[in-house]
């Protein structure tokens, strides 16, 4: 990873809708060295994709998310690899993390309401033979995600001009 | 209260109103052309301003929680009149390690309410009746004023464009007679964002010598200059006795209203300071004197944060403008273009006032800065990249529309 593609990152970041040209302006370079970042980046991999941050409590007042913590037997030779996998791979489930301490992985599901989560956890979670035990934690409401903010107070307060 | 006998003469209309009790150096002053602006645009609604003289980042967060915890812990008492002795010796520092200057904290340094008690307190130090205080313009709108109000008469300096507002040695000298005393520098500048670099220094102080003037330089906008390190006048070849350097928080570290700023220089003006210091304002509030700590002590990540992101605005807006066609100097310091609007044919005001009317962009008109302002415009790109572009968008559907009157 070079500067250059470090700086587009960062201001692509803060706003997934900036074009080649706004960020070469920005930092000084030429349009066609960002244009090339951006395309390595994204060959790369290392751009996943371009999603939008959304604050569904304002969509769906229904739907729920929870954390669950879960315990694992790890596989011989694949560790948590297997067990992760098949667990992500539902598209309900929205995260997953490794996790260092008292369990292995940290798991985000998303459903309509809290029945279709429990459902999830007892149909589909729970019965997986290396998964131990399963601790649910529902979501109440989501302050800051990914670094944004969801109900910025700190609007701009400044006079309209000043000296 | 007004006594009795002044009142009798207030009825028998020997003064015509209570205007005539004021003193004629208040009088005397004319109401900022800024202030004026400002009551335009805040009678509207959905304006972009680029008006505004102050960062757009709130203080970071744990600069202010420092602030929480000295409340949380009874920090509510006057401090020293110099201010606390931990935040002075973090300012000696800080100003050694980031401009190569050296303040003894103990005499050399006084902590006041704001950069702008510090202008006060080092023009009212030193003016005496009839003294002649050089201003180099266009430049921050408080120094004429307050130069004034001291009983001095500001003498202003013009600077151009084609210089990069520069201040020559040849103006300089040409603007110097024997009531000269002062010169004030504000580099970077607030309008113009001209900076000046060692060489840009080194006649300037040559003049400073000869005609032994003494310097106030603010440098409130130090920590942002793009591209070139800060050269504090202070620090340049024996020019630490002849000035009394001036900084704040408010603009590298967005501490704006906690009314925290410095002025350091030789004790013997720094005592001075002090004495007017001490009667006016005792000492500058408490949790802002530990708020400044705490950003001196942990917040120089975040303000290189903060300035690394006024300057890819200020390459957006620099670029945005001369696309426009409003040819625009390359300002390397503060966070203000200061582009002209004489290929428009209109004036600066006449510029401003339309430009709010028919496209709701503020802008500050450049002639409220004083001599060298007239044609040009002061755009602060101290706001989000999204309003710099859509006020950038609105300038030029603007711009183009006056062309097609022609
Ligand atoms: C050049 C300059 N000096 C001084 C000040 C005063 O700053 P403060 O009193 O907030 O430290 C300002 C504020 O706009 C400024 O632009």
């Amino acid at each position: 990873m070079n500067e250059l593609q470090l700086k587009v990152l960062e201001l692509l970041k803060e706003d997934a809708r900036r074009d080649a040209e706004l960020i070469a302006t920005m930092l000084d370079v030429p349009a066609e060295d960002v244009k090339q970042a951006i395309t390595d980046l994204e060959k790369d991999h290392i751009i996943v994709k371009y999603a939008t941050v959304v604050n569904w409590s304002k969509v769906d007042d229904e739907k729920v998310t929870a954390l669950i913590e879960v315990q694992i037997t790890p596989e011989r030779g694949r560790g948590f690899e297997g067990i992760a996998e098949r667990i992500y791979l539902y598209p309900e489930v929205k995260s997953v993390y490794l996790m260092s301490g008292a369990y292995d992985l940290l798991v985000e599901v998303e459903g309509k309401n809290l029945k279709e989560v429990a459902s999830f956890v007892s149909n589909k979670l729970s019965p997986i033979d290396a998964v131990l035990s399963t601790k649910t934690f529902f979501i109440l409401k989501k302050y800051k995600q990914d670094g944004i903010i969801f109900e910025e107070h700190e609007g701009d307060h400044r006079l309209m001009v000043s000296p | 209260m007004i006594k009795d006998e002044q009142k009798e003469s207030f009825a028998s209309g020997q003064r015509q109103s209570m205007a005539d009790y004021l003193s004629p150096l208040v009088r005397g002053i004319k109401p900022s052309g800024i202030r004026r602006f400002f009551d335009l645009v805040s009678s509207r609604k959905d304006v972009i301003t680029l008006g505004v003289g102050e960062p757009d980042f709130v203080t970071p967060w744990h600069v202010r929680e420092a602030a929480v915890y000295s409340l949380e812990t009874g920090k509510t008492q006057y401090t020293s009149n110099a201010g606390m002795p931990e935040l002075r010796g973090a300012i000696g520092q800080y100003l050694n390690d980031q401009f190569a200057v050296e303040y003894n904290p103990a005499d050399e340094i006084v902590v006041t309410v704001g950069g702008s008690e510090a202008i006060d307190l080092a023009l009212r130090a030193l003016i005496a009746p009839g003294d002649e205080i050089m201003i180099p313009e266009p430049c921050y709108i408080s120094y004429s004023p307050i130069t004034a109000l001291s009983g001095g008469k500001p003498v202003g300096i013009e600077t151009y464009a084609r210089d990069g507002f520069k201040l020559k040695a040849d103006s300089l000298q040409a603007a110097i007679t024997p009531r000269s005393k002062v010169l004030i520098l504000c580099y970077p500048s607030n309008p113009t964002g001209g900076i000046m670099t060692y060489e840009d220094w080194l006649p300037i102080a040559k003049v400073v010598e000869e005609n032994d003037l003494i310097v106030i330089s603010d440098e409130i906008y130090a920590e942002l200059t793009y591209g070139t390190r800060h050269v504090s006048f202070a620090a340049m070849p024996g020019m630490k006795d002849r000035t009394i350097l001036v900084s704040g928080f408010s603009k590298a570290f967005a501490m704006t209203g906690w009314r925290m700023g410095y002025a350091c220089g030789h004790s013997d003006l720094i005592a001075a300071m002090l004495k007017i210091h001490q009667y006016t304002v005792m000492c500058a509030p408490i949790m802002a004197q530990y708020a400044a700590l705490e950003a001196l002590q942990h917040g120089l990540e975040e303000k290189d944060r903060m300035v690394e992101a006024y300057n890819q605005r200020r390459r957006l807006v620099v670029k945005g403008l001369c696309d426009i066609g409003l040819t625009c100097h390359e300002p390397q310091g503060a966070f203000y273009a200061f582009p002209s609007v004489v290929s428009t044919g209109l004036s600066s005001e006449r510029f401003a006032q339309r430009l709010l009317d028919e496209a709701n962009v503020a802008a500050v008109p450049g002639d409220v800065f004083g001599l060298g302002g007239e044609g040009h415009l002061r755009c602060s790109y101290a706001t989000s990249v999204t309003n710099l572009t859509e006020a950038l968008d609105r300038i030029g559907q603007f711009v183009y529309k006056l062309k097609q009157e022609g």
